[in-house]
């Protein structure tokens, strides 16, 4: 039922999103008028009752309900973003690099948390993602300036930062 | 010029800015993850400045104008939302993508001071 709901919300909020504006209507086009809101409300509930065991599977329910927290690390990500092009920005101008693909257990389980985080360090300092697993907790990421570390734990903290934590609150 | 056009001017320059380093660290870096670093971190944030230059456009014509022609505008903003989501989606996948492709055909990483993926069968 979460998933369905789940699946329904995404789809007619992405309806409204492409109504807005269109036709002859005014500054909102279509997007106050019944009849579209009717339109959309049928074409979602069918889309949902087709696609919610594709688009929402039960362990991605847990970020549906925690929406809230997942607006509070969009501007943690962007941050992590802006850093991650100064970074580059400066490698690119000085060419300094020491590149190297290293292995991280970050004890994400589902695939929901590995999604979250490989997406996340993909675009954030360094990192890049070469392989993840759906049966297996580790993960392979390019890291453009390897620094070196001894245990598992500082190589997490060194690749991931905060993202370990933030893919397990979201995501677990 | 009013603050409209300068709000503009400075997205669209910082977006300009990280994209071309990341054309110049495409040919600058040795190898193809290297690559992927320079083209998929700074292809995704000048996107963002360029999408919200965009969107900077379309509310100083939404002040503009009014009547029927003004839904063109709201328009344009949502479909740049939209873009923008389904980049911010595609882009690091589409990374992930290729340097998984790489590895498993056997490209090895050039500079590399580890590998730990060498022992993956």
């Amino acid at each position: 039922m979460l998933t369905f709901l789940m699946t329904f919300i995404g789809v007619f909020l992405l309806y409204l999103l492409m109504v807005l504006g269109t036709g002859d209507g005014g500054t909102f086009g279509y997007l106050f008028h019944w009849e579209e809101l009717v339109a959309g409300l049928i074409i979602s509930l069918v889309a949902a009752a087709i696609a919610r065991t594709v688009l929402g599977k039960a362990e991605n329910t847990k970020l549906f309900v925690r929406f809230p927290l997942f607006l509070v690390y969009i501007p943690v990500w962007f941050a992590a973003l802006a850093k991650a092009n100064l970074q580059v920005a400066v490698m690119v101008i000085t060419g300094k690099i020491r590149p190297g693909i290293v292995r991280i257990e970050p004890g994400l389980k589902t695939n929901l948390g590995k999604t979250i985080l490989a997406n996340s360090i993909t675009l954030t300092p360094g990192t890049l993602t070469v392989d993840a697993f759906d049966d297996r907790e580790e993960m392979y990421i390019h890291w453009i300036k390897v620094k070196d570390t001894k245990t598992m734990d500082e190589r997490i903290k060194g690749v991931c930062g905060s993202f370990a934590g933030w893919a397990r609150r979201l995501a677990e | 010029m009013d603050g409209w056009t300068i709000a503009m001017i400075v997205l669209l320059a910082i977006s300009i800015f990280f994209i071309l380093l990341g054309t110049i660290g495409l040919h600058r870096f040795p190898d193809v993850y290297t690559r992927l670093h320079a083209a998929t971190k700074t292809t995704t944030f000048g996107s963002i400045f360029l999408i919200a230059a965009v969107i900077v456009y379309g509310a100083f014509r939404l002040t503009e104008v009014s009547g029927d022609n003004a839904g063109s505008f709201m328009h344009l903003i949502g479909m740049s939302i939209i873009a923008l989501l389904a980049l911010l989606f595609t882009n690091p996948t589409g990374a992930h993508a290729i340097a998984r492709a790489a590895r498993r055909t056997g490209v090895e990483p050039e500079q590399a001071v580890i590998d730990d993926y060498r022992e993956v069968k």
